[in-house]
C-alpha cells in the first residue's frame, strides 16, 4: 500500500540555507571534519615524497626536510596534526558508542571510556617521544 | 493584574497559493502548565481556525507532533513553554522535508525508507507452529530491545545535515529499526537488509555527527545502531573477501 501521496508541484522543497553548518557546534565540527580530509591527504602525499627522497639517499632527504622547514609548510603541519588529533578523538568517541564497555551490570560512561582511550593515545605519544630521543642520543 | 501572554511565531504555507513560507505572529496566553502544542491548539480554536499542524496522542508516544521549536527539532506535545525563557518561540515544521501545508511536512520519503529495510522478522524457514514460539533469553532481548522504542517521529532527520544535504541517504530511524531486526535473535533477514543497510546510500554516508542521538525523544541512539552496523559490515566484508573459507 503506498497510501496518497500529496501533490508534488503544491509541496515547499525547503533548501538548506548557506549558513546551515554555523548554527551548531556538532555541525561546525562535522564540516571541519570533512575540510580535514585535505589537509590528511597532502601531509600524507608529502609523507610519501620523503621516503621517496629517502631512498635515494641522505643528500636529497636533508635537502626536502629543509624545503619543509619554510614557515608555510610548518603552519601546514601543525594544521595537519591539529585535524589528526580531532580524528582520533572522534574515533574514540565512536569506538566508546559501538563497543560499550559492560561489567556484569555496569556500563562503563561513554565520556569515561573515550577520556581512557586519549590517555592512552597521550601515554603512547610519550614513550614513543621518549624512545625516539634516546635513540638520536 | 494583566494575564500574562507569549508569542508564538509560527510558519505559514498554503499550497498552490503562496511561494514560500511565511510567518506569522500569534500572542496567547501564557500557562505554565502549557506545552507549545496547546499553545497551538489555543491558536486553531481561538484565534485562527486556518492553522494546520499534526498531532494525535499528546503524549509522546505517537511521534507525529514533531517540529522545529526555536530551531530545534521537537515533539511539540512535550515542549513546555515554561522551558523556553523568552517572550517569543518560533514554531516552523520539521527541516530537510517538503513542506505539505503550514506545519505540516511530506514524510512519504521516510515512510518508504523505513519500508525498504524490512522492519519485520524475517525467517528463512517457518517452524511449525507445533513446535511453539520462538523463545528469546533476556539478554538476548535487550541486544535489541532500545531500538524498538522509535515512534516514527522523524526528529532524528531532521537534526540530521548528512540527509539534508543528500536526501538519498536512508537516514538515523531507518537504519536503527533495520539494525533492530539484525540483532534479534528470531530474525534471518540480515543478508535481505544488507544492500540497504551498507549499500551507497546507507550507513557509510554517516560521518558520525550524533545529532540524531542528541534530538531523540525516545533515547534510541540510532547514532550507536549506525556506527555498530559499520563495524559490522566491515567484519563481514573482512570474512568474505581476505578470509574466504570463513564464510559461512
Ligand atoms: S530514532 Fe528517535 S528521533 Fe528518530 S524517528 Fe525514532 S524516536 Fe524519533
Ligand atoms: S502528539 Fe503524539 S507524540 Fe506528540
Amino acid at each position: 500500500m503506498n497510501g496518497t501521496r500529496p501533490d508534488k508541484s503544491k509541496l515547499y522543497y525547503p533548501k538548506m540555507p548557506a549558513t546551515w553548518w554555523l548554527k551548531k557546534s556538532s555541525y561546525l565540527l562535522f564540516m571541519l571534519r570533512e575540510l580535514s580530509s585535505v589537509f590528511i591527504a597532502i601531509f600524507l602525499v608529502v609523507y610519501l615524497m620523503q621516503v621517496y627522497q629517502l631512498s635515494r639517499g641522505p643528500e636529497a632527504y636533508v635537502a626536502f626536510a629543509q624545503k619543509l622547514s619554510a614557515p608555510g609548510w610548518v603552519i601546514f603541519h601543525i594544521l595537519a596534526l591539529v585535524f589528526s588529533l580531532f580524528h582520533s578523538i572522534t574515533w574514540f568517541q565512536s569506538t566508546a558508542v559501538v563497543m560499550p564497555l559492560r561489567i556484569g551490570a555496569w556500563e562503563m560512561p561513554r565520556q569515561l571510556m573515550t577520556g581512557l582511550n586519549v590517555a592512552a593515545l597521550i601515554a603512547v605519544s610519550i614513550v614513543i617521544l621518549i624512545l625516539f630521543n634516546t635513540l638520536r642520543g | 493584574m494583566a494575564e500574562p501572554t507569549i508569542t508564538l511565531n509560527v510558519t505559514r504555507y498554503r499550497p498552490g497559493q503562496d511561494q514560500a513560507p511565511t510567518s506569522q505572529r500569534y500572542t496567547i496566553p501564557y500557562k505554565n502548565d502549557w506545552v507549545v502544542l496547546d499553545a497551538l491548539n489555543y491558536i486553531k480554536d481561538q484565534l485562527d481556525g486556518t492553522l494546520s499542524y499534526r498531532w494525535s496522542c499528546r503524549m509522546g508516544v505517537c511521534g507525529s507532533c514533531g517540529m522545529m521549536v526555536n530551531g530545534v527539532p521537537k515533539l511539540t506535545c512535550a515542549a513546555f513553554l515554561r522551558d523556553y525563557q523568552q517572550q517569543e518561540i518560533r514554531v516552523e515544521p520539521l527541516t530537510n522535508f517538503p513542506v505539505i501545508r503550514d506545519l505540516v511536512i511530506d514524510m512519504s520519503d521516510f515512510m518508504d525508507k523505513l519500508k525498504s529495510v524490512k522492519p519485520w522478522i524475517i525467517r528463512k524457514t517457518e517452524k511449525p507452529l507445533s513446535e511453539g514460539e520462538y523463545l528469546q533469553s533476556p539478554a538476548e532481548l535487550e541486544a535489541y530491545q532500545q531500538f524498538t522504542q522509535c515512534i516514527n517521529c522523524m526528529l532524528c532527520y531532521a537534526a540530521c545535515p548528512v540527509y539534508g544535504l543528500e536526501p538519498d541517504f536512508i537516514g538515523p530511524a531507518a537504519i536503527a529499526l533495520g539494525y533492530r531486526y539484525n540483532m534479534d535473535s528470531r530474525d534471518e533477514g540480515k543478508d535481505l537488509r544488507k544492500d540497504i543497510l551498507t549499500g551507497h546510500d546507507g550507513v557509510w554516508q554517516c560521518t558520525f555527527v550524533g545529532e540524531c542521538t542528541e534530538v531523540c525523544p525516545k533515547h534510541v541512539d540510532p547514532a550507536a545502531a549506525i556506527q555498530r552496523t559499520k563495524v559490522d559490515a566491515a567484519k563481514d566484508w573482512f570474512t568474505s573477501y581476505l578470509l574466504p573459507w570463513g564464510q559461512k
